[in-house]
């Protein structure tokens, strides 16, 4: 019951109330009584809908009502009809009735198909009831969707339903039946959508505070500047659109219904449908070390190079969105490496999808001419098939080189132990060119940026007014986001100063969302570390034991999420321990990634890891002093891959020994069993142990170190 | 005989001290008075009389669904009679093979669901014909396509056409085109969630919507300028989580309100602080403190709406 107040009741009222209930259970044992096949499957909706109906005093005089009309016998009397108006007209909740008067309106025009007159009048006496019945309760969902019905017979004029509905929204402008039943109607009578956007228009001058009617706009407008509506163009559209919903923000900054309208028009300004391409591994003009499993085997050489069991290596394209269609015949690439004739495209997700952001191939290599330069050239998008996930297609081809050194075959593995301590020196600025920090510039060759800037920039002057409240300085934040996406560099690097400090005062000045700007600041700070070479060679590091592999070290940032993957495909050992992560989602993307510290975080479980599983180089990984196992509540329980999300699954030979662990420790099972980890560290959380241990011993069988033990020799 | 509910890895938190530091916050804003709600929803159970019960007499199922949850979140499932609460189930079961509100009523997809999920409590799915059942479920439209998932029964065609009804706030709402609402996003996360489809989600947008509807009292609305209502606990907070964005709300707060809205004297919970109290909002609280890891409240799970222990036996036992 909601809405109802908590007080005692007196005797008077029970002993009412008692008496009710005496009487209602006989009128209920009758119905069951006269329950038979022809009532089948109304009776429940009709003792729902009384139950739904506010006073009791009222359900007794509708079974009474029911009772009498007898509508359960099978004949359609004219009685029988007036009893159902009235018992309508009190209740209109009541579906069996709604449902009883359909049958009696196919029952009747069957037999006057021949007399259109007749046949509108026995409609236009329907649509008079259910007007009557909207009367007493406004949102009756079988008064609406009667209707419905009733108009769907396509004899009814529709001229009156406009200004029926207007006259009820008018009463409540937020009734989501009346706003539904609007839609269709428009529909129906294909009226046009700019007189529609006029309707918003009015009922959001008459008051501002109307989520519906933003709500409505933001559809009607998206479907015209989609076709192109005449007048209905970006450039001129979006900007009269920030000076309307100006209005609603500035006179109650803490009325919400603009603020999401607000963001929605930045979204229209910012981002284009057409997919760009981001990024990629190897960069255009880069040089590639390969070389085999042992390593480089010039040992005072500072090149970092990239070593594989397997012989190849991955190629990565990372898009702006989610793509689909990306294949060896959208995907064309020249090169001197024997053996890539037959490439297949992965995308980097769940093995259900088949759109990602992030897609990889492996290049064949083979080190039978060492010290070979062998060049590569891709051309993405020459043929078409690269589609996003909206339906838009990538239509700007792009092409691009890169050199692939293939180093002498070592032979042997490495198995020693990565502290995380040693065996780092400083960056060599000169060894490796940071190329893959310069993304592609598609963004700006594909915008009329004119307006665009211009608009983002009044947006700018006038939340600067606003900022000290809290909806303000988060408009404020993300106009300047949207800002330096479109613009050059100097202004890039004074926003996001600005924007740092806007998140760190929304921390204080709201707390109860302290998270959101916390993940927010954290996507700004990672953003500003891998702005340029410069701010992100300071956390750059060589590993010497592990061929001179490219460390990044983003520990003790105190970050909350991972950003700015696109800028980091080169890495191929990171640091992230000490921070405030509990999730690797985005860390998928990174497919060089073969070592990866993340103690000391706030991982709560291994499904919060399931994005590794798709980082086949990973060998070694430290989640140790995380969460694991203290928390009842899962929160990436349904974001990982396993049998709760419909996945197929199979035990394996380790899950058929010990089913009962492989239940209880279900999430480590799925991940773990998926990884080729040699080193393992989960000590300092809830869940190790010597259980969990053996567990892992025997889910993972190719670990050398668990916890800085060695497992087998 | 009932088999031993298996203790899920996670359960044993509630016996160590590690989350004191939030707990002590817990108790400091007052305490959930679980033995008073179970002595209401046992009450609620037997009372068969009075007006409420009589023209609730027909969801009967639906509420004894909602009552035997929450003892079982609270750890109290042994004090009602199996037996008798699973043969008066199975009483309600037609020949079609779908279940009725109670006995004598018609069957009806929602309280098939309902009585799925009581035998699901009790561990007694065995004792069902799965494929008639699910033959009834897989008639319906909307409700059908969560009670046939047991079983991984839907129809994820239709879920992508309802992606494509997603809003300007990243929400859904009841036909493409209707704006969001928080029961119907509840509904489509879901649905998402256990066909393992919830990439589709801009996780984010969604995520930033869902949290605003945390209002100054620390209660959660369906809709942007609505009340606060307990039964929201349920329905922001489980889309949350599922989407793993449950931390951009402030939790403690939400705790105190689903606390503020108890019945101390009686027993029971209501939609805001001194309304009337019902079953549907008693066991919506009490599902919302379990999200929130309430000391004492077993984990319940954000798709399928029961304790995550009997989720884990059916789904990784079968």
């Amino acid at each position: 019951m909601h809405g109802r107040p908590r007080k005692a009741s007196n005797p008077e009222d029970e002993e009412a109330s008692a008496a009710k209930a005496v009487k209602l259970r006989v009128l209920q044992s009758q119905f069951m009584s006269n329950h038979h096949d022809k009532m089948y499957n109304s009776l429940f909706f009709c003792y729902r809908n009384l139950m739904i109906g506010s006073v009791s005093f009222r359900l007794l005089i509708i079974c009474c009502l029911l009772d009498v009309l007898g509508f359960w016998a099978s004949s359609y009397t004219k009685e029988a009809i007036e009893l159902s108006t009235k018992l309508l007209e009190i209740n209109p909740e009541a579906y069996t009735a709604w449902n009883y008067r359909k049958l009696a309106v196919e029952d009747t025009l069957s037999r006057i198909e021949s007399d259109p007159d007749l046949f509108k009048s026995v409609l236009d006496e329907e649509l008079r009831v259910v007007e009557s019945a909207l009367k007493q309760n406004f949102k009756s969902y079988g008064a609406w969707h009667h209707r419905k019905w009733v108009l769907s017979k396509g004899h009814s004029s529709t001229g009156n339903e406009l200004q029926l509905l207007d006259k009820f929204q008018r009463l409540d402008s937020r009734n989501f039946h009346a706003w539904n039943y609007r839609r269709f109607v428009v529909e129906l009578t294909n009226r046009s959508k700019q007189d529609e956007l006029q309707y918003t228009d009015d009922m959001i001058s008459r008051d501002f505070s109307n989520y519906s009617a933003w709500h409505n706009r933001s559809v009607l407008l998206s479907s015209l500047l989609a076709r192109n509506a005449d007048g209905f163009v970006p450039n001129q559209k979006i900007p009269e659109e920030y000076r309307f919903v100006r209005d609603a923000i500035f006179t109650d900054e803490d009325d919400q219904s603009g603020w999401f309208y607000h963001l929605w028009l930045l979204d229209q300004t910012v981002n284009v449908e057409t997919p760009l391409l981001t990024s990629s591994w190897p960069s255009h003009g880069s040089r590639v070390n390969l070389s085999g499993s042992g390593g480089l085997n010039d040992s005072s050489s500072k090149l970092p190079s990239f070593c594989s069991e397997s012989g190849s290596f991955p190629l990565i394209l990372y898009f702006d969105q989610d793509v689909g269609g990306v294949s060896s015949s959208t995907v064309t690439i020249d090169s001197e490496l024997k053996g890539n004739e037959d490439l297949v495209w992965e995308p980097v997700s769940n093995k259900s999808s088949e759109v990602s952001c992030v897609w990889v191939t492996r290049l064949k290599y083979t080190s039978t001419e060492p010290q070979k330069e062998y060049k590569v050239k891709l051309r993405i998008g020459n043929s078409p098939g690269i589609v996003s996930s909206r339906g838009c297609n990538f239509s700007s081809p792009y092409e691009f080189v890169f050199t692939a050194h293939v180093h002498d075959n070592v032979e042997g593995s490495q198995e020693g132990i990565v502290s995380w301590t040693d065996g780092f020196s400083n960056w060599d600025a000169q060894s490796v060119d940071l190329k893959s920090l310069v993304t592609f510039d598609q963004l700006n060759a594909h915008m009329d940026l004119n307006w665009r800037q211009e608009a983002i920039a009044e947006e700018i002057d006038l939340f600067r007014l606003l900022s000290d409240s809290k909806i303000g300085k988060l408009t404020l934040a993300r106009l300047l986001v949207a800002e330096a996406m479109i613009s050059d560099d100097a202004i890039k690097g004074v926003n996001y100063k600005e924007i740092l400090k806007l998140y760190n005062d929304l921390m204080a000045l709201d707390s109860s969302h302290y998270q959101y700007y916390k993940d927010e600041h954290t996507v700004a700070l990672l953003h500003t570390v891998t702005s340029s070479t410069e701010s992100l060679s300071r956390h750059l590091f060589q590993y010497s034991d592990m061929n001179n592999s490219v460390c990044l070290r983003l520990n003790k940032l105190s970050l909350s999420r991972i950003a700015s993957v696109e800028k980091l495909l080169f890495v191929q050992m990171l640091d992230l321990s000490h921070n405030e992560l509990h999730s690797t989602e985005g860390l998928e993307a990174m497919q060089l990634l073969s070592y990866l510290n993340l103690s000391h975080n706030r991982i709560r479980s291994f499904s919060a890891l399931d994005s590794l599983r798709h980082v086949k180089q990973l060998r070694v990984l430290d989640v140790s002093h995380n969460h694991i196992g203290k928390h009842s509540v899962d929160t990436t329980r349904y974001l990982c891959s396993s049998p709760l999300s419909n996945s197929e699954w199979t035990q394996d030979e380790a899950g058929r020994q010990m089913p009962s662990l492989a239940t209880k420790y279900w999430d480590a099972y799925f991940v773990l069993r998926d990884l080729n980890l040699k080193q393992l560290d989960i000590s300092g959380n809830v869940i190790a142990g010597d259980e969990f241990s053996s567990f892992v011993t025997q889910v993972v069988p190719k670990l050398v170190w668990l916890d800085g033990q060695k497992v087998r020799s | 005989m009932r088999r031993k509910v298996k203790v899920s890895p996670n359960r044993n938190f509630f016996s160590r001290s590690k989350l004191m530091s939030s707990t002590s916050s817990f108790f400091q804003m007052g305490q959930l008075a679980a033995d008073k709600h179970v002595r209401y929803i046992l009450m609620a159970e037997k009372e068969k009389e009075g007006i409420e019960s009589v023209v609730m007499d027909h969801l009967r199922m639906n509420g004894a669904y909602w009552g035997l949850t929450t003892l079982d979140l609270l750890e109290k499932l042994g004090t009602v009679s199996e037996d008798e609460v699973v043969s008066w189930v199975m009483t309600c079961q037609h020949e079609s093979g779908g279940f009725a509100g109670n006995t004598g009523h018609d069957p009806h997809v929602l309280y098939t669901l309902s009585a799925v999920q009581i035998l699901a409590l009790f561990d007694k799915l065995n004792i069902l014909d799965v494929e008639k059942v699910s033959n009834v479920a897989g008639l319906q439209n909307k409700d059908g396509s969560f009670a046939g998932d047991m079983w991984g029964e839907i129809d994820t065609r239709r879920l992508l056409t309802t992606l494509l009804a997603a809003n300007l706030d990243g929400g859904f709402g009841c036909t493409p085109g209707a704006e969001s609402h928080a029961g119907q996003i509840f509904c489509c996360v879901g649905a998402l969630a256990i066909t393992g489809n919830l990439h589709h989600v801009d996780k984010d947008k969604l995520g930033w919507w869902l949290c605003e509807r945390q209002v100054e009292s620390g209660g959660l609305n369906g809709r942007p300028k609505k009340l606060p209502d307990v039964c929201y606990s349920w329905w922001v907070l489980s889309s949350l989580i599922m989407i793993d964005r449950v931390h951009w709300i402030d939790k403690a707060k939400l705790v105190k309100f689903i606390l503020d809205s108890q019945d101390l004297d009686n027993g029971g919970i209501s939609d805001r602080p001194n309304d009337a109290v019902d079953i549907f909002h008693t066991y919506f609280g009490i599902a919302g403190l379990s999200l929130l890891e309430y000391p004492g409240v077993k984990a319940i799970d954000p798709a399928y709406a029961l304790p995550v222990d009997v989720i884990n036996r059916i789904i990784f036992t079968k």
